[in-house]
């Protein structure tokens, strides 16, 4: 035996990987320039941030922030950057914030949509996060009422009564159905409240405004806008839109065919129409619409032209919720022997809704945005208010600095609110 | 859902109506209708009412009457002693064409997008995200305003234009003017003869529809692969090149010029128009793009490597397997897409872009206090427009559709 082997005994040292299998070499060239047109592509796209960057940081830095014209804005700046510069006048978001924030909302009040805003947070807690007890639902139910006398001001009594009316409703209910069948409930249910608002609510009010007077200074409508009139309009739209949706969404659903002809008859005009026509509508029509003699508030009108609106997009959102379900959910909800209401409400409901929360985010998103449409009608939304600026004789001609405000605040909001619900997506995510 | 319930005993009690399922049904129809019908009527009395009361009963005859108002972006021919029945036309052809046109940018900027954000190029992708991300998250209507201030900030005034020592010049050989008021581009002009070229190029398109028939069912027989692109491409372009230098060039192009303060001649794009169809199609893109993303992450890879597989390259893979998988998933949100580009185009108001909403709905409205009866129209106007968008749609949408058992 000869004790040469071909077999080596010892391991070799490693070695370092070669520059080019290695940190950002490697990365470069698998990220960037894996092949030719990849490679043109990067350095066009380099060229592109270059060239966008360097026309827009000088822009965005070499400017002013305190002045009080455009004028001043523009001396100050060629003084401080050279004569010749061009460069941002933020001086006027400076002045200006609070405007675009509250519109003309008088400044010594700024604290009533401040709290509504808190208080709105509160009330939205419950309804995204189950860990919040159930009680809190209440609040949540109280809160339109709260915002409605923090924000238009007036007498306490006028929302207390209109409670009232909703408190006498449930009441009949429960005493009517104990003493009688149930179907008579319903119908006290139904006439109370209708009889305590059509007759008693106001001078009810009145006279407790009498008794004891609590009241905030009252606010007109006129003077609401900016983000305030944006935030305003986009949760109430969709606040009140979802129960009709909900509805909606059922009657669209259903074997009984005249519902069923309404519902899509209703969703699918709405879907067909531009928004701004609706607005139009409530600029110019709703008034008609009413009894003779009933003029009522602009912002109410819009509010209620943007709630039908969002309202038929949410029918379709939980349409889709309702067909994601199993048809087994149905056919078991039946076999329990549970009623439709009862088996829309316990076993359906809960289920489509959960599906569909991403899609009503993305709803919210969508009407959030489209409540600037409002400035075209005249209400002092962001964008109205930007013109309304613009029409000052200081600050004629200025434009980027506010279209780029306004673009960036409902940037982190909508951003943020989709993250939101695709965080929400992958939580419910249930299946592989 | 159907029940079984226990024979009847006995007659029929009013009671029944409400608590039998056979009954119930009928009795809630019932009542909804009734409810229907008196909101419906309470709603149409209390319109009637105060329409008599101001003096202005429902009619339609004011669209005859002269509408008195210019319109400067036009495709048919109109002047301000035409009536609001024309000038409503004229808006409505306004609106297609700014739909048409976004329809199609916005599909070729969204598939564009929605590949590249897919690309494995790191900086691409980014650079896509940030594009669909900002677009999504802002309202359209700033869109289309800073679309339309950039357009009236970064080109030229016309006046630029004239003088020997001119600040700005014409674009492409002199024959298209960029200027901050609107786009002229070269018109086209038709001498005798040119019907010829016309029915010799759409004679090739007919030609090459019929070709492409033949190629496949030669493919199928043969199994040979005929290079059925370049030979389209050939189909398409010659016949008519030769017919058109044959027949003595029979149509020529007519260039804007610049004549006093302003440019004459060419076709006209109003700087409205322009702004407007950028925005749409910009906005409309993002949301195309996150759709075809979708839609290609919705094929599986198994699907590719298949196709791999069986040796198909990759332009095959991508075209017969990925594609067509795709389009499935894809084609159904499109079309919710371009029903929004074209119910947002109704925003041209906000740059003076005279859409059906410009005109029937802004100037005629306010010029003859019908506002009834013009959004009436306004309103039926867009619902033909979405339904006949969404039913040839959809009509595509079932053609390419699985077909299930």
């Amino acid at each position: 035996m000869t004790d040469f082997s071909y077999v080596r005994t010892e391991m070799l040292e490693e070695r370092p990987a070669p520059t080019s299998q290695t940190g950002i070499v490697k990365w470069l060239r698998e990220n960037l320039f894996s092949s030719v047109p990849n490679a043109i592509l990067s350095i066009v796209a380099l060229w592109a941030i270059y060239f966008t960057l360097s026309h827009l940081l000088p822009w965005v830095f070499q400017s002013s922030w305190t002045a009080t014209s455009l004028k001043e804005c523009r001396a100050s700046i060629a003084a401080a950057h050279g004569e010749g510069t061009t460069g941002a006048c933020w001086a006027v978001i400076r002045e200006r914030y609070l405007q675009l924030i509250y519109g003309f909302y008088p400044a010594d009040s700024y604290w009533r949509p401040n709290l509504a805003f808190i208080m709105m947070l509160v009330a939205l807690a419950p309804v995204l996060f189950n860990s919040i007890p159930k009680k809190m639902m209440l609040f949540t139910a109280l809160y339109p009422f709260i915002a409605f006398w923090l924000l238009w001001g007036g007498s306490i009594w006028l929302p207390l009564s209109v409670i009232a009316g909703f408190v006498l409703g449930y009441v009949a209910l429960n005493v009517v159905s104990k003493a009688s069948s149930e179907l008579v409930g319903m119908i006290a249910c139904a006439v109370v409240p209708i009889l305590w608002f059509l007759f008693f609510a106001g001078p009810v009010a009145d006279i407790m405004q009498g008794i004891i007077p609590i009241s905030l200074e009252s606010v007109e409508s006129a003077k609401f806008g900016g983000f305030m009139l944006s935030i305003l309009i986009g949760i109430t739209g969709i606040a009140f839109s979802l129960p009709i949706g909900i509805v909606l969404a059922l009657g669209r659903q259903s074997d009984l065919m005249i519902v069923k002809v309404i519902c899509v008859g209703f969703i699918e005009f709405i879907r067909g129409v531009p928004l701004i026509t609706l607005l139009f509508v409530a600029s110019t029509l709703l008034n008609y619409f009413m009894p003779p003699g009933t003029n009522f508030d602009i912002i109410l009108r819009v509010i209620i032209m943007v709630t039908l609106f969002a309202s038929a997009y949410m029918a379709e959102v939980i349409r889709g919720g309702l067909a994601a379900l199993p048809k087994g959910q149905y056919e078991g909800a039946d076999s329990l022997g549970l009623d439709f209401w009862q088996a829309t409400r316990l076993i359906i409901m809960p289920q489509a809704l959960k599906i569909s929360i991403p899609n009503i985010v993305s709803t919210f998103i969508g009407l959030f945005k489209d409540t600037t449409l409002v400035s075209i009608i005249g209400l002092l939304d962001p964008i109205g208010l930007s013109t309304n600026i613009r029409a000052d004789q200081y600050w004629n001609g200025i434009i980027w600095e506010l279209y780029g405000f306004i673009a960036v605040i409902f940037f982190v909001f909508c951003f943020a609110m989709s993250r939101y619900s695709m965080y929400l997506e992958r939580k419910l995510q249930t299946g592989h | 859902m159907s029940a079984i319930t226990d024979p009847v005993k006995g007659g029929f009690r009013p009671s029944m109506l409400l608590y039998d399922t056979r009954y119930r049904s009928m009795t809630i129809q019932i009542i909804a209708l009734v409810g229907f019908l008196i909101a419906i009527g309470w709603l149409v009395s209390n319109t009637a009412q105060n329409l008599a009361d101001l003096g202005k009963p429902l009619g339609f005859s004011f669209l005859w009457e002269p509408a008195g108002y210019d319109i400067n972006q036009r495709l048919i021919e109109y002047n301000s002693q035409m009536t609001h029945a024309r000038a409503s036309l004229v808006g409505v052809l306004n609106t297609m064409l700014v739909a048409f046109l976004g329809c199609i940018t916005a599909t070729v900027i969204g598939v564009l997008v929605g590949v590249m954000r897919l690309s494995k190029n790191w900086l691409i992708s980014r650079l896509m995200t940030i594009y669909i991300e900002g677009f999504r998250n802002v309202p359209v209507l700033l869109w289309i305003l800073i679309t339309m201030a950039i357009f009236i900030e970064v080109f030229p005034q016309p006046r630029d234009f004239r003088g020997e020592d001119a600040v700005a010049s014409m674009s492409l050989f002199d024959s298209v003017a960029l200027t901050n008021r609107g786009i002229y581009i070269p018109a086209p002009t038709w001498f005798a003869g040119s019907g010829a070229v016309i029915a010799v190029f759409l004679a090739s398109i007919v030609g090459m529809v019929f070709f492409g028939k033949w190629a496949r069912k030669r493919q199928e027989q043969t199994g040979e692969i005929l290079p059925t692109f370049w030979i389209k491409l050939a189909i398409f372009f010659v016949p008519a090149i030769l017919a058109y230098y044959i027949l003595g060039k029979p149509i020529g192009l007519e260039y804007p010029e610049l004549k006093g303060f302003n440019f004459k001649g060419g076709f006209y794009m109003r700087n409205s128009l322009i702004a407007l169809w950028f925005a749409l199609s910009l906005y409309t893109a993002a949301f195309i793009a996150e759709t075809v993303r979708s839609g290609i992450q919705a094929v599986s890879k198994g699907q590719t490597e298949a196709a791999a597989a069986l040796g198909l390259r990759q332009g095959r893979i991508t075209s017969l397997v990925v594609l067509p998988q795709a389009l499935r998933v894809i084609i159904p949100p499109m079309i919710s897409q371009y029903l929004n580009l074209t119910k947002n185009s109704s925003l041209a108001i906000a740059v003076g872009y005279m859409d059906i909403t410009g005109t029937l709905g802004g100037i005629t409205l306010n010029q003859t206090g019908r506002e009834m009866e013009c959004l009436m129209i306004l309103m039926a106007i867009y619902l033909a427009i979405s339904l006949t968008i969404s039913t040839v749609m959809n009509w595509y949408n079932d053609r390419v559709k699985l077909q299930e058992r």
